[in-house]
């Protein structure tokens, strides 16, 4: 599922906001979520999971390529932690469900996947 | 500093956007809902600008009880991985913690 489906769904799950708005709302809030991390902030969503960051050290690496020694410097990277409803319902469907990835996801009700594939884009 | 819960998404959403709360509330219950709903269809989830949540199956693999030593399997098993996306990297990568600045000489003032 990408970003324009979700919003899809829940435009027709929200008879009363507009889709115009549902498509602001999923926008907002991907960038609130983003904030909250980009400033060292946690963020807990109860059933869902929690998004913190993790310290990465500086490091000495090298590049392959060139076989040159550098220090990587020291960084953070968000972290997801599964929440204990989420965790049993992915693990429940495994009897249910293959995985399935749509990258090659193209709009079911016609053939104009150019079409659809732009708007995807677009969202 | 306390996390970011639903409620803090929803009151944002009534705010910035002028959804009334009830709205806010409900959209923001919806929006987690839904991504789950799919990843428990067997959907990977990508959020373009955030990240993918991505489902993987797990064979059976050797435990133990670490209170007992007691070697178990731990059985199958279906999970969520997330892979943070691009742009939230960016955002996340030259966050310092205030202690860090210390051990950390600057290095990350490359603006």
């Amino acid at each position: 599922m990408i970003k324009s489906e979700l919003i899809n769904i829940l435009t027709n799950k929200q008879k009363h906001i507009s889709e115009k708005d549902v498509s602001l709302s999923v926008n907002l809030l991907l960038e609130y979520l983003r904030e909250t991390l980009g400033r060292g902030g946690r963020i807990e969503i109860r059933g869902f999971g929690s998004f913190c960051l993790h310290y990465r050290p500086p490091r000495n690496a090298h590049n392959p390529k060139t076989g040159n020694r550098v220090v990587t410097k020291a960084k953070h990277s968000p972290h997801f932690k599964p929440g204990k409803d989420l965790k049993e319902r992915v693990n429940a469907s495994k009897l249910n469900c293959e995985i399935k990835d749509d990258d090659d996801y193209t709009s079911e009700d016609d053939g104009g996947s150019v079409s659809s594939q732009s708007t995807n884009l677009i969202l | 500093m306390t996390a970011l819960t639903k409620a803090d998404l929803a009151e944002n959403l009534h705010l910035d956007l002028g959804l009334n709360k009830r709205e806010a509330k409900d959209l923001v219950e919806d929006f987690f809902e839904e991504i789950k709903h799919a990843l428990e269809q067997g959907k990977n989830v990508k959020l373009s600008g955030f990240g993918n949540f991505l489902l993987r199956d797990k064979p059976e693999r050797p435990g133990r009880n670490p209170k007992t030593g007691e070697e178990i399997p731990i059985s199958p098993r279906r999970v969520v991985t997330f892979r943070p996306g691009q742009k939230l990297r960016a955002r996340v990568e030259n966050y310092v913690r205030p202690d860090d600045v210390t051990t950390d000489t600057g290095s990350e003032f490359h603006t």
